[in-house]
Formats: C-alpha cells, sequence, structure tokens
C-alpha cells in the first residue's frame, strides 16, 4: 500500500532499493502540513535550560514560557533554578509601547531575589516583531549587577530548531573564555550535547573517571556556569546529539584550537567506541589509557551481554521503526536493534542532513523507508505497511502508535530511563521488551480479533 | 533541599514578571474548542512551534493524538504577511488531508503583523481553494490578550459566527456550551440533558476525540465532534445554556443578539448547588420536567456528604485553575463546609475575585483571592498560611511535594495521571467523583500521620 503524501514531499522519502539514494532535505516544512517540528525558540530553550545554576528568562507573552516549563527532565545535582518558570508574560500594551522596560525590571528582580551565575534572556517571535533591544537592555543589567546577561537571539519564526541551537551555541560562547583554566588536567574533556535525561550525563562521567579523564563542563546537562566559562581549557571536546551543540565545538575549535570528536552514547558499539576515541587521543600523554578503558568496557560487556541474550530470545526478527528529531541517533538506535535481532524497516528525523540520510541508506537493510520532516498520516502509513512492532519517537507520536496498536519507547526528552551507556543499553532493550512483548496488543485488533465485536452477536470470532 | 526553596515568605508586588505561570496562551485554548468541530484540522497561524507545542501540551494531557496544521511562518512571511502561507496551507490541507472544517487560530506573531484571516479566507474562497461542501471558520487569538481560557471561548464564537443559520423554523433543540471542560465532563453533560428527555446541540464536544478507543486505526479525525450540520442548526434552537463565563458568555450572546438565540449563562456545573441550578435551567428552557433518575443521583451526592461531612469541616484548601472552574469549586467546597483559603487563577478579570470573594464571604478564615495570579504567589501564600488540601493542575506538585501537602490534580494541563479523560466531574456523579478523591486525599493522610496508637481502621 502507498501511503497518502504530498506531492511536494515525494523527494523528502527515500525506499532503499527502489532507486538511486537522493533525499531532499533541511527545507521549510510545508505551510499547511501537520509536521512535527519545533520552532528557534524551542531549539534555543532546550540546549540552554539544563545549565541549572542561570536565570533563564522568557521574554515574550506567556506561552513560550509555559511550553517549555522544566519538560525536559533535564537533571541536576545541585541547584534547580533552571526548574521553575520565568516570563515577563507580555501584554498588549507591551507589544504596542515596547517590553524593554518590564525586561529591565524583571531581570532586575531576579537576579536580587535568586543570586544566578549567569542570566540567559530568550527572545520569542513577537519580540523580534516589536523590536525590543535585547542586547542593550542585557548589557544595561550586566553593568549593574556584575553578572553575564546573556540575550539569546531565539525569534520563533527565524527557522527550526537548527537555528536555535546556532543561537544557543552563540549564547554559550560568550561565557567561554571568562574562567580560570590554570588547575585544569592536561586529561580533560568537556561533554557536549548531553542534557542529563534521567542522570545520563552521570553514568558517562563515571566511565570517564574511571579511566582517568577529568571533566570540565558539562554542557548542559547538569551544567554550570563557572564550568562553561573555564570550558576552553578542557583538551578535547565530546560533542553528541547532531545539531545541538556542534556549533560550539566548532567555535571551540577556531578560536581555542579545541580538537572535537563527534560520539554516541546510545548502543554498545557507538559507547565503546566513544571511549576508545577518548582514550587514542590521550594515549601519549597516559600510555595505560588505553588498558584502562579496555577493562572498563570488558567489565560492562561481560555485565550486560548474558542479560541482553535473554531478551534477544523474545524480540529475534521484530520490526521497528524510528521517528527521532536530530538524525545522530538514529545511526545508535539500528546498531542496539540489530543486538537484539531486531529490523529497523523506516527511520527518520526533524532536522536530518544530506549526508546523514546517506549514511542512514548505507547501513540499513534493503526496502527501508528514510523519511525526512514527516507528520502522522504518513508515519502511520509506514508504520501499518511495514506492520512494525515497536515505534520510537516522541511525545507527539506516541499515541499514535498505541492507536495502531503498536508497541512504543520514548528516545526523546520525556524518557524516563537512562538510555546511555552499558547500563543505558540494558534500559533500552529492557523497554523495548516491555512494549514488544507486552500482553496489551493481544487485545488489540492488529493481532486479534475480539469477541465482542460490534456486529457479530453471538458469532465466535476465530483469534 | 527542596525543589521550590527559590520561594521567599516575603511576598512583593510583581508588575513585570510572571514566574511559574498558572495560565497559558490563547492558541492551545483554540486549538482544544476547534478539536470538538467533527472533522475539523486546526490550523494555527503562525511559526511551526507555536503549533508543535499546542499539539504536544495536548497530547500530554489526553494522551491522545492531536492533529493540527500551521502555516509555517518564515522571516519573509513575518515581514510580507503570512497572506500567500494561509493561502498555500489551504489548499494544502483540503487537497491532502480532506478535513470537512479548517479552524484557523492566529498566533501573536500574525497577529502583531496584521494578518486579516477572514479576508484570506474569502480570498481562497473566491480562487476556488475551498472545495464544496467545506468550510474554513476562524478566530483571532492573540497571545498577549487573556489566557487559554480566551481563545477557547474566541474559537467557540468564531465558529457558531461561521455556521449558525437562522431557518425561522425552530429545532426544538437546546444549544449547550460546555466550558473549558475535559471530554468525559462533555459527555456528561449530554447524559443528564438526555436523561431528562431535552434534545440538545453540544459544543464543542470533545468527546470521542480526545478520548476515543484504541481501533487499530490511526484516524486524524475520530469519530466524535459537532457536526457541521448541527452547527448551522444553532441558529434555530430554543435557547442557549452557556456553562461557564469565561469560557462560554461570548458564543452564547453571539446567537442570542445575531439570531435571536435567547441564553443564559450559568455556573460549570460542579457540586451540588451549580449542577441543581443547570438542571433547573434545562427544565424551564425545556419544560421538561427533572426525572427520578436526576433525583436519585442528586440524592446519593447528598448522601455521601452527609455520611462523612464531620470530615470535611473547616479543612483549608489552596485552590488554583481557570476561572469557571475555580469558581465553582470554591462554590462546592464552601457548601460542604471545607474552606478555600488561597485561591488564584492566571486568567485576567476582576470579575473573578469580585465572585468568589461572594462565595467565601461567610469564612471563618481570611481568603487570600488572585486573578492574574501565579504559582509563585500561591506558594508564598501557602507558606504563610499552611493548608490541609491543594487542588490544581499537575505543575502544582512542586509545591505538594514541598509543603508535603496532599494534592487533588484538577484542571488543564494533568500529564501525570489519567482518568479526567474518562471520569466527569460535573453533575452529581461528577460530585461524587470529586468527594472520593477529596476524601481519599485527606483520610490517606490521617492513616500515614497517625501514631500507632492512634491509627484508626474505619472512618
Amino acid at each position: 500500500m502507498e501511503p497518502v503524501i504530498f506531492e511536494e514531499r515525494k523527494t523528502q522519502i527515500h525506499r532503499k532499493g527502489a532507486e538511486p539514494f537522493s533525499i531532499s532535505c533541511n527545507k521549510s516544512s510545508l505551510a499547511g502540513a501537520v509536521s512535527q517540528r519545533a520552532c528557534v525558540f524551542c531549539g534555543s530553550r532546550v540546549v540552554l535550560y539544563p545549565i541549572a545554576d542561570a536565570l533563564h528568562l522568557v521574554h515574550g507573552p506567556i506561552g513560550c514560557a509555559v511550553y517549555t516549563w522544566d519538560i525536559r527532565g533535564a537533571l541536576s545535582s545541585g541547584p534547580e533554578l533552571h526548574r521553575l518558570s520565568f516570563s515577563t508574560d507580555l501584554r498588549e500594551k507591551d507589544v504596542i509601547f515596547g517590553g524593554e522596560k518590564k525586561l529591565y525590571q524583571a531581570l532586575v528582580e531576579l537576579i536580587d531575589r535568586h543570586q544566578p551565575n549567569a542570566a540567559f534572556v530568550y527572545s520569542t517571535c513577537i519580540v523580534g516583531i516589536i523590536g525590543d533591544d535585547l542586547k542593550a537592555v542585557c548589557k544595561k543589567v550586566q553593568a549593574e549587577k556584575g553578572i553575564p546577561v546573556i540575550p539569546v537571539q531565539s525569534e520563533g519564526f527565524k527557522g527550526n530548531k537548527r537555528e536555535g541551537y546556532l543561537a544557543a551555541c552563540e549564547a554559550m560562547f560568550q561565557l567561554v573564555g571568562t574562567g580560570d583554566t590554570s588547575d585544569i588536567s592536561p586529561l580533560s574533556v568537556n561533554i557536549l550535547g548531553d542534557f542529563n535525561l534521567a542522570g545520563e550525563i552521570w553514568i558517562i562521567q563515571d566511565y570517564l573517571k574511571r579511566m582517568g579523564v577529568d571533566v570540565v563542563a558539562n554542557i548542559t546537562g547538569d551544567g554550570r556556569v563557572a564550568d562553561v566559562r573555564r570550558a576552553h581549557g578542557a583538551a578535547l571536546n565530546l560533542v553528541q546529539c547532531s545539531g545541538a551543540t556542534m556549533d560550539l565545538a566548532k567555535m571551540l575549535k577556531e578560536k581555542y584550537g579545541i580538537p572535537f570528536i563527534r560520539v554516541s552514547y546510545f548502543g554498545i558499539e557507538d559507547m565503546s567506541d566513544a571511549l576508545y576515541d577518548v582514550a587514542k587521543f590521550f594515549e601519549d600523554k597516559d600510555p595505560g589509557i588505553m588498558t584502562r578503558t579496555q577493562e572498563l568496557v570488558r567489565e560492562e560487556l561481560m555485565a550486560l551481554y548474558p542479560k541482553l541474550q535473554t531478551f534477544r530470545k523474545d524480540l529475534e526478527g521484530k520490526k521497528a521503526a524510528i521517528y527521532v528529531g536530530g538524525a545522530f541517533k538514529a545511526f545508535s538506535l539500528i546498531k542496539s536493534f540489530r543486538h537484539l535481532g531486531m529490523n529497523v524497516v523506516m527511520v527518520g528525523s526533524q532536522t536530518g542532513t544530506e549526508e546523514d540520510y546517506q549514511e542512514l541508506a548505507e547501513i540499513t537493510d534493503e526496502g527501508t523507508i528514510i523519511v525526512d520532516d514527516t507528520n502522522p498520516l504518513e508515519l502511520s502509513a509506514f508504520i501499518k505497511e511495514k506492520d512494525v512492532d515497536i515505534f520510537v519517537g516522541g511525545v507527539k507520536e506516541r499515541p499514535i502508535a498505541f492507536k495502531l496498536g503498536v508497541g512504543f519507547c520514548d528516545h526523546n526528552h520525556e524518557r524516563k530511563e537512562a538510555l546511555e551507556g552499558f547500563l543505558g543499553m540494558y534500559n533500552f532493550a529492557r523497554e523495548v521488551h516491555a512494549t514488544v512483548t507486552s500482553p496489551v496488543w493481544n487485545f488489540t485488533p492488529r493481532r486479534r480479533k475480539s469477541p465482542i465485536a460490534a456486529g457479530s452477536p453471538g458469532e465466535v470470532c476465530a483469534s | 533541599m527542596t525543589l521550590l526553596r527559590h520561594t521567599p515568605l516575603e511576598i512583593k508586588d510583581r508588575k513585570a514578571l510572571s514566574i511559574n505561570p498558572a495560565k497559558t496562551c490563547q492558541p492551545v485554548g483554540a486549538m482544544y474548542a476547534a478539536l470538538g468541530i467533527h472533522g475539523c484540522l486546526p490550523h494555527s497561524h503562525g511559526s511551526q512551534g507555536c503549533c508543535a507545542y499546542h499539539r504536544s501540551a495536548l497530547t500530554r494531557h489526553y494522551k491522545e493524538p492531536v492533529s493540527a496544521a500551521t502555516s509555517s511562518f518564515t522571516e519573509g512571511s513575518s515581514v510580507f504577511g503570512g497572506q500567500a502561507n494561509l493561502l498555500q496551507a489551504i489548499n494544502n490541507i483540503f487537497t491532502v488531508y480532506e478535513p470537512d472544517v479548517i479552524a484557523v487560530h492566529t498566533t501573536c506573531l500574525s497577529e502583531t503583523i496584521g494578518d486579516d484571516v477572514p479576508q484570506i479566507a474569502d480570498k481562497a474562497r473566491q480562487d476556488g481553494k475551498i472545495p464544496e461542501g467545506k468550510f474554513v471558520v476562524s478566530a483571532s487569538t492573540p497571545s498577549y490578550v487573556g489566557s487559554h481560557v480566551t481563545g477557547f471561548a474566541n474559537m467557540v464564537m468564531g465558529t457558531l459566527k461561521g455556521f449558525a443559520e437562522k431557518t425561522g423554523k425552530k429545532n426544538g433543540k437546546v444549544n449547550l456550551i460546555p466550558g473549558f471542560v475535559e471530554p468525559s465532563d462533555m459527555e456528561e453533560i449530554k447524559r443528564l440533558a438526555a436523561a431528562m428527555g431535552v434534545k440538545t446541540i453540544l459544543f464543542p464536544d470533545t468527546s470521542g476525540v480526545l478520548n476515543g478507543p484504541l481501533t487499530g486505526e490511526y484516524k486524524m479525525f475520530p469519530d466524535g465532534g459537532t457536526t457541521v450540520d448541527e452547527l448551522r442548526s444553532t441558529g434555530d434552537s430554543i435557547g442557549t445554556l452557556a456553562l461557564g463565563e469565561w469560557a462560554s458568555a461570548d458564543g452564547a450572546k453571539y446567537l442570542d443578539s445575531t439570531h435571536k438565540v435567547p441564553c443564559k449563562i450559568l455556573d460549570l456545573p460542579i457540586g451540588l448547588k451549580a449542577t441543581d441550578r443547570f438542571i433547573d435551567a434545562l427544565r424551564l428552557i425545556s419544560g421538561r420536567h427533572v426525572t427520578d433518575l436526576i433525583t436519585h443521583e442528586r440524592g446519593q451526592l447528598v448522601d455521601m456528604i452527609s455520611d462523612m461531612h464531620q470530615y470535611f469541616y473547616h479543612k483549608k484548601v489552596a485552590l488554583v485553575g481557570d476561572p469557571d472552574q475555580v469558581i465553582a469549586l470554591t462554590e462546592f467546597l464552601t457548601s460542604i463546609d471545607m474552606c478555600p483559603v488561597h485561591i488564584v487563577t492566571g486568567t485576567p478579570g476582576k470579575k473573578f475575585e469580585a465572585r468568589i470573594k461572594e462565595i467565601t464571604k461567610d469564612s471563618p478564615f481570611p481568603v487570600n483571592i488572585k486573578s492574574r495570579g501565579d504559582m509563585f504567589l500561591l506558594h508564598q501564600w501557602i507558606k504563610n498560611d499552611p493548608v490541609d488540601l491543594l487542588i490544581g493542575n499537575t505543575y502544582c506538585k512542586y509545591i505538594a511535594r514541598d509543603e508535603d501537602i496532599p494534592l487533588i490534580r484538577h484542571g488543564f494541563p494533568i500529564i501525570d495521571r489519567v482518568g479526567h479523560q474518562y471520569f466527569p466531574t460535573v453533575g452529581y456523579k461528577g460530585g461524587l467523583r470529586l468527594l472520593e478523591k477529596i476524601l481519599d486525599a485527606l483520610l490517606t493522610r490521617i492513616d500515614r500521620d497517625a501514631s500507632e496508637d492512634c491509627f484508626e481502621l474505619a472512618y
């Protein structure tokens, strides 16, 4: 069955094997499409908000602050100022006369009360239109209060989340280079693109510690302003998550000459590769590091493998569909599913690049559907066509999967289990097992006809 | 350490700042109302982030797929206007998704650049982009005015404006505007009216849209919702009952003034007294009798109140939510001898404070009331004068945890519990459910805190 799709969207869908590789992406969503995408502000907000001892003030009408109030589950081991919602709550008269005065008052009041180590001020669509001079207000408050007050140029209409990531990176880069780096170990890294969902960054920090590597700054999960300020003192940047912090890594490389490596902490291969890459990088400074890393990986895998095998028994041959924000995560997921004996039959992302999709096409099996910026109708058509057993996505996709009678794993910001690291692979396998083998699917029409189906009085239905 | 350790005891007047809001913006309310039209695709005329946020917010609350389209504004459209985007969107939506109705709401962005949605919809019609038998309705919902409740009210009115017709021949039905309530509440309101033999048109009606069954099919347009024929017919009804002044009055008044359908504005039928008034209004407007079934249900509610009244006596409650909900809840709690002492809504409206003051005038305790308030203020009030019970949406859980107060989740959004989709809080049955929740919260607390020698088996 061919799914219903927009004529204009046909180039954003590729079926591996059916045609030579070609996909168009990074296009603005079509007006009228039920897109799963978000805006610039959303991108900036999700990247910066885990910095827990900073003040995050949303300059705009109330909605933008409400919809981003503590929704990501980015955990902090200390301060939790980031979990509150601060908004200038712009009203009609502010839109007419400007909101600068209000912004100034709000900043002064909040900084006086909460004594944050820095403040981020997010601009929203409306601020871009009415022309408030965010920079000038921030500069003034910074001079008065003596803490960095940083404007984040995140007007929603200026693009999608990718532009928001860039604005966030530019904002953080203003902090970098202002802290003391004299006591930083030569074996040190910054962790970029990890938001400490369900405590994941603590797992990674533990591995690095066991290898003898110090972490200078978490960017941004369990993040602290002082750490970001001295991030330029690290020897290496580890960059996870395709779009979110890559721009910052590039800025750090250009200005401070810090090399970066792209890593993923999801799945066995990618997690091990990440640690080995770090070990390789520091091998000339610390010849023992590779052995320690090998030991660490061996230890973790010895514990993990037997557990995975028990899940694999039930999961062998089951089919998975993936739709995530950034394509980078999809690579790890495909490999993780292979460890469980499962096949990925559809994979897509909101913000992938052409290279991302090319790589996806290379590592997936024949017939796999590869899709950019999809919508619920397409998703449900693909899920049914491929008769999948599990869908991996975010909040908006979950009920679609369930309505179809298909298992679901939230690999987005609403996940409740840590999915990174070797522990995360176990948690992932357990979640996949829980949902794929759930008895609930036996009650759903996809697998079984109900004996109380309407219109069949007294008839015994075959299962 | 407590999560909200940042809340100080000392209360200062704040003008420039909202902390931990008790409201959200108009478009999400408009989207919710539009989902109560059968075969309707809500459309957000603005940046695509707004639409994604509103869909996520509604999905988290209802655990149901929520489809809506967006004009996907770019930098260009925000300079040159969004007409081209909306025209293209209307064309695309009718071509691919084939809804019966597109309900367009604006955003702060499209409002500020001055897009005239009705005029753009007219142009789409003239250009032949709206197929025969299909409709575009709209509402102006700037995010910087009012709240999500205002947006709901505006979309209700926009839809009625777009559809209501007066043929001169009465249809014998009563229009019911249920307010910004759950699908389960809408179902219950219909059931009560049907139990009295009253024929009704309920709009919006999200039952069957946002509390649907697992069918094995993804339906972009579920079976529920008020149909276009029903919406047209609202101009021929014998009267309108608007439940909740903030969410429903505008639509009812429109039908009254434009189509001479007389309206009565009531509180949400939450609790004994407000449900009595609703049933009485139904009786008067339809000329039907109150049936035995309804008298029976009322009797059951009074029965439970009498059985357990000593546990309600002078219990202090903090309440936060939408004005219509909070007014009705305050009356209910007061009527069973509980004492709401801190009452906040985020939605602006001076009338709210006056109304609550009137309801709580005989309270044995001082009462704090604030419209356009937020949860930071509510928390400060609670710190200064502790309560036995907190009632509000999921965001109250921070306060409940920090102050160790039992919380009953009520309102929008509830994103950490289920049940609101299926079990109403309106009507006499809804009253029973509320009492069950209140008693469960209070008695569980007594059990938890009782010393071993005072630990009781029966209540």
